[in-house]
């Protein structure tokens, strides 16, 4: 046996490198959120917030489009992805037991792992080359197939938690199986339901990658799903890459932007689930 | 309400072999017994719940006013055999109200709103649960004390009116003076419905019930009325189990 003083040494250096690698996770965060907001709010004005880009080279101009348009593809995203993901979340929860929800299960983990480029890639096969044209829709379905999975599992885990209990007591007052997942079930998992479609939104926003020959990006207002869409990451890439300072400039407010955004959902969310927490108490 | 040579398990697991009896109406039967002689498994056979879990198996008959209820649809059968499960189980999304009136809504044999109400104030009532939450009709059901929970599942089950009660172990996560009002509420309904109540409780049982079932190992021992299994069983299995001797 060691003695007190070793194993007390050993227990300060096992502290002091968890306490350290909490910390640098922790910096990390801090660091992306401190060095977006000093670069990026300095350039944050009404009309960038409110205007059309200008053409390449001229200075000024904002990402009015960008915005909108992001939020649209990601209300699309979440339109089709967040019900396809929570049915087949209560799926597999209350139903999955055999093999079809073990395959479900176990394909939903590869998507997840799936690359986003190679999700884009699928999107331009399904939608944008029968349709001969990039598009808004193709983007969104892109989003929508990477949030699937997320919700999917996520849900199925909520789902789960929901105690056996509540659903006996259900079934034990007569009322039919798909009633009582419907109307105890679901409702008792809503709040980890809800949270998991957003953050999973919020994942949607940030996504590049299966934009890039899906919703392709726009100089100006487009005119429905079938055009091609702007989108706040894929302005953020464009400006980023060009060789005009001004640009630069724009891509770290457009960033800003961004992290605004999904900071917002993220935050929403968290005091939506809290208000809902105490007013059931 | 009767079983005949019911036969149930889990799996190649018999866990009740062969069960005959008669649950009189309107009187309260208890149903005693050590650890696992399958006491559960004999009421959630009464309501059919026991199929409800996966890899169950169950056969012979189960007989509701002359009727083999193992014909009928289960879902029917669950609203004239309410159950009330050992631990308090409220749907905690919802209201005190709504709790009450879960069953009459989901079944969408809820009138229209003041019947609703009625039916929910004389539910709580019979459940003499009235007083304590009349002003909080709104609140979680959650925000009630372990005791008024599970007289709150009591409610929810009369709400739907049932005419036979099933009781799990209702007392056995309660202190004293709650389990103390559970008693009273069990002797006071019993003038309206069939009430079959397990108990670990030899006092709760010759308190309460009017007939007592004893089982041992997925066997119904014995089944008189209860001054008689307290006081001159004809079983010796229940004269050690009833006296304590039992291991
Ligand atoms: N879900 C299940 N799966 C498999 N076996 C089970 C299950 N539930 C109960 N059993 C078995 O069935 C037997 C009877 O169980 P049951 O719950 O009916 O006993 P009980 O008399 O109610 O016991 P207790 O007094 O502890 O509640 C036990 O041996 C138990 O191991
Ligand atoms: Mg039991």
């Amino acid at each position: 046996m060691r003695s007190y003083a070793a194993r007390r040494a050993v227990n300060v250096v096992m502290l002091s490198v968890t306490a350290f690698c909490a910390a640098a996770a922790l910096f990390s965060l801090f660091f992306v959120l401190g060095y977006i907001a000093w670069r990026g709010l300095g350039a944050l004005s009404w009309a960038f917030l409110t205007r059309l880009p200008k053409p390449a080279g001229e200075a000024g101009g904002g990402i009015a489009n960008s915005i909108v348009d992001s939020a649209k593809l990601v209300a699309l995203a979440g339109a089709i992805g967040i019900p396809v993901g929570v049915l087949g979340g209560v799926y597999l929860a209350e139903f999955g037991g055999g093999r079809l929800g073990a395959l479900v299960r176990f394909c939903a983990d590869v998507l997840n792992g799936v690359p986003s480029i190679v999700v884009g890639l699928f999107a331009y096969a399904l939608i944008v080359v029968p349709m001969k044209g990039f598009s808004g829709l193709a983007g969104s379905v892109a989003l929508a197939v990477i949030m699937i999975p997320i919700v999917l599992r996520n849900t199925e885990e909520f789902v789960r938690l929901v105690p056996h209990a509540l659903r006996e007591a259900g079934l034990a007052l007569g009322v039919p199986r798909w009633k009582v997942v419907l109307r105890i079930v679901i409702p008792s998992a809503a709040r980890g339901i809800v949270t998991g479609s957003l953050l999973a939104l919020s994942r949607a926003a940030g996504e590049t990658a299966p934009l890039i020959f899906t919703a392709f990006g726009n100089r100006y207002w487009d005119s429905g799903f079938l055009q091609p869409m702007a989108a706040l990451p894929l302005t953020i890439y464009t400006y980023a890459i060009s060789p005009y300072d001004d640009l630069h400039r724009q891509a770290w407010a457009a960033a800003a932007v961004l992290m605004i955004f999904v900071l917002a959902i993220n935050a929403t969310t968290r005091l939506a689930l809290r208000t809902q927490a105490m007013e059931a108490r | 309400m009767e079983v005949r040579g019911l036969r149930a398990g889990y799996g190649s697991n018999e866990v009740l072999k062969g069960v005959t009896a008669r649950f009189l109406e309107k009187a309260v039967t208890a149903i005693i017994g050590p650890s696992g002689c399958g006491k559960s498994t004999l009421v959630r056979c009464l309501n059919r719940m026991h199929e409800t879990a996966p890899g169950t198996t169950m056969s012979g008959q189960v007989v509701l006013y002359g009727r083999d209820v193992l014909s009928l649809d289960p879902v029917v059968l669950r609203r004239h055999v309410g159950m009330v499960f050992q631990r308090p189980n409220p749907f905690p999304n919802m209201s005190i109200f709504d709790n009450v009136a879960s069953g009459l809504v989901l079944n969408g044999i809820a009138g229209g709103r003041s019947e609703l109400e009625g039916r929910v104030e004389a539910s709580l009532r019979q459940a003499s649960l009235w007083d304590e939450v009349k002003d909080r009709l709104r609140r979680s059901a959650l925000g009630l004390s372990g005791g008024q929970q599970q007289r709150l599942c009591i409610a929810r089950a009369l709400a739907v009116s049932p005419n036979v009660l099933l009781l799990d172990e209702p007392c056995s996560a309660l202190d004293p003076i709650a389990t103390a009002r559970i008693e009273e509420l069990v002797l006071e309904l019993k003038k309206q419905l069939t009430i079959v109540i397990v108990t670990h409780n030899m006092q709760q049982a010759a308190r309460v019930s009017d007939f007592t079932a004893f089982m041992l190992l997925g066997e119904l021992v014995e089944f008189s009325a209860t001054g008689t299994i307290f006081t001159k069983p004809s079983d010796k299995r229940t004269e050690d189990y009833v006296t304590g001797r039992f291991g």
